[in-house]
């Protein structure tokens, strides 16, 4: 089966300036994939190159086997996009604006279904400008879902949401997955990306530092639990696939230690490392901010 | 991944596979429901309503009320109300705002907002876009037209066109004015850089035009040199073949050279239509891309 997404190589440069380096990757057809990386990093280049929206310097992107700067409307009819709030001066209702998505694709889902779906029943007649910034994230992404789309591009999805409706859009998201959606997510969550996708690539600088399996980024070695202790006034650590043994010869050789941690690194710690080593300190207090 | 009750609750429908092909018609669909969502905006935009819809109408009521104690402008062949020169400069007025202003500043926001954007990530064909906008261009300026002319003649008693040739003159200024007008809102409609900046950018330089132009203030109140700089333009030309059609022929003496020139008008009007379509597809983006 052709992948759903293929990027080969792509490069952007404007000017100079380099925003996504070399990037090549592959989405197959009903899966979800998360592209990580803070902000700057490339990933909404990356995603609006595959939306039609820029022109790659070099390299070839491939959707649905078109090339994006082709896509006509019956390619338009097979994608979704989530974009961030677009169209913030309308005059016009959420009812009215789905209604009129309902007319503009072939297969649309129910407008009525749809404002259930993400939550919307009890707004719908009220000016979207009118709503919460997460009320009008979910008419962005009642937009994307609109037409059954093949493939659905969610750019930081929930972004500035509360913790129980960004619970909400993955449970939306899942659902979507379920009726064989391919999902390309861009997020500077870890835990939206391991709670969403299976695979996820991570963008820094503008290149793509990994791509794999959410529970094997940054490899096993990155994943071997960490012995913290302090002795000294020096901080010492030592990485073990054997903390307890350790920490038992420790106790033996040493005695009480100060500060003693076991540490096994979450995907949240991997990625910070990665952040250190390839990106910007800005880049790194920005992500941990 | 998903849970047991979400997937008992929503029956499962693959997405792929679907028949997705655009029924027949797809564009003029699109664009009539367009249209109706046009229409919902624009009366419900309030700044909208009252300076494009509103405003020439409020003026014809101020203008023809200041200037009904005027004294008469005296011609060899008569005398002219000064008052009823208000209607056809109200008319003309009234197509420039429907059309230049409303599309002016209509497009510019929905460039810089990311309405256009939003459409063209949707199977919304751009002629749709277009339909939906001189739709809405139509029929807001055939209420406001007939507006001011049920004002004009129901509360001040001023006359219709009295010929056949007054009619005539009066389908063709309003017709190809309003599509030149349209055109030139589509092309001016470039020029701000935001969605804060569009008002202010598209205003002035209608506003201004109508200044030069005899609109707010009479051709006889205006010096020669002005008049030659505002016949550059298409609006000068859009009010002077308005005031052909709803005055006397003696009101032809408060005219440039005292004499009516429908000719130039109508080229005009056309040149600044060709002019107006050529700079709106040269620099109009349905997909923008950078």
């Amino acid at each position: 089966m052709q992948p759903a997404i293929q990027v080969k190589s792509l490069t952007k440069k404007y000017g100079d300036h380099t925003v996504v380096d070399d990037v090549s990757f592959e989405i197959e057809q009903g899966e979800t994939f998360a592209l990580l990386g803070p902000n700057g990093a490339g990933k909404s280049t990356t995603v609006e190159t595959l939306e039609g929206y820029r022109k790659p310097t070099s390299g070839d992107v491939r959707v649905l086997g078109t090339d994006p700067l082709r896509g006509g409307l019956s390619w338009r009819s097979r994608i979704g996009v989530v974009a961030q709030s677009l169209g913030s001066e309308t005059m016009l209702t959420t009812r009215e604006l789905l209604s009129h998505a309902a007319r503009v694709f072939p297969t649309p889902r129910s407008v009525d279904e749809v404002l259930e779906i993400v939550g919307l029943s009890e707004h719908a007649g009220k000016l979207t400008r009118k709503l919460s910034g997460g009320q009008k994230r979910r008419v962005d992404l009642a937009l994307g879902i609109m037409g059954r789309p093949e493939v659905l591009f969610l750019d930081e999805p929930t972004t500035g949401l509360d913790p129980e409706v960004r619970r909400q859009i993955w449970d939306l998201i899942d659902d979507l997955s379920d009726q064989g959606t391919t999902v390309l997510l861009t997020t500077h969550y870890l835990d939206e990306a391991e709670q969403l996708a299976r695979r996820a690539g991570v963008i820094i600088g503008g290149k793509l530092v990994t791509v794999d399996a959410v529970d094997r980024i940054g490899g096993a070695d990155a994943r071997v639990p960490v012995v913290r202790w302090q002795e000294g006034g020096r901080v010492h650590e030592e990485r073990t696939e054997h903390p307890t043994s350790l920490v038992a010869r420790l106790a033996e050789e040493r005695g009480e230690l100060a500060r003693l941690e076991v540490i096994r690194p979450t995907l949240e710690t991997i990625y910070l490392g990665m952040l250190r080593e390839h990106g910007s300190h800005d880049m790194l207090q920005e992500a941990t901010s | 991944m998903s849970t047991a009750a979400n997937t008992a609750m929503h029956t499962v429908t693959p997405v792929t596979g679907l028949d997705r092909t655009l029924p027949p018609g797809h564009t003029l669909r699109v664009g009539i429901d367009r249209i109706r969502l046009e229409l919902l905006e624009y009366v419900r935009r309030v700044d909208n309503m009252i300076f494009t819809f509103a405003f020439p109408i409020m003026l014809l009521l101020i203008f023809a009320s200041a200037f009904g104690s005027a004294d008469p402008v005296q011609t060899p062949e008569g005398e002219i109300d000064p008052a009823a020169m208000m209607l056809p400069a109200m008319l003309a007025a009234g197509v420039l705002l429907s059309g230049t202003q409303n599309l002016g500043i209509g497009v510019a926001i929905e460039k810089w907002d990311g309405t256009l954007r939003r459409f063209s990530a949707m199977p919304i064909p751009v002629a749709s876009y277009f339909i939906g906008k001189f739709g809405q261009v139509l029929v807001t300026s055939i209420v406001q037209t007939a507006a001011l002319l049920a004002v004009g003649i129901g509360v001040f008693g001023f006359e219709l066109p009295q010929s056949g040739e007054q009619w005539g003159v009066f389908g063709w200024a309003y017709g190809l004015g309003l599509l030149c007008c349209s055109m030139l809102g589509l092309a001016l409609a470039q020029l701000p850089r935001s969605v804060n900046s569009a008002s202010a950018i598209v205003i002035p330089v209608v506003l201004l035009l109508q200044f030069i132009s005899g609109i707010y203030l009479t051709i006889t109140m205006l010096p020669e040199w002005l008049i030659q700089i505002a016949n550059v333009f298409p609006v000068a030309w859009l009010a002077h073949a308005m005031r052909f059609a709803f005055m006397p022929d003696a009101a032809r003496f408060a005219e440039l050279n005292q004499e009516w020139d429908l000719g130039t008008a109508l080229l005009m009007l056309a040149a600044w239509t060709v002019v107006g379509t050529a700079i709106a597809l040269f620099t109009f983006r349905w997909v923008k891309r950078s």
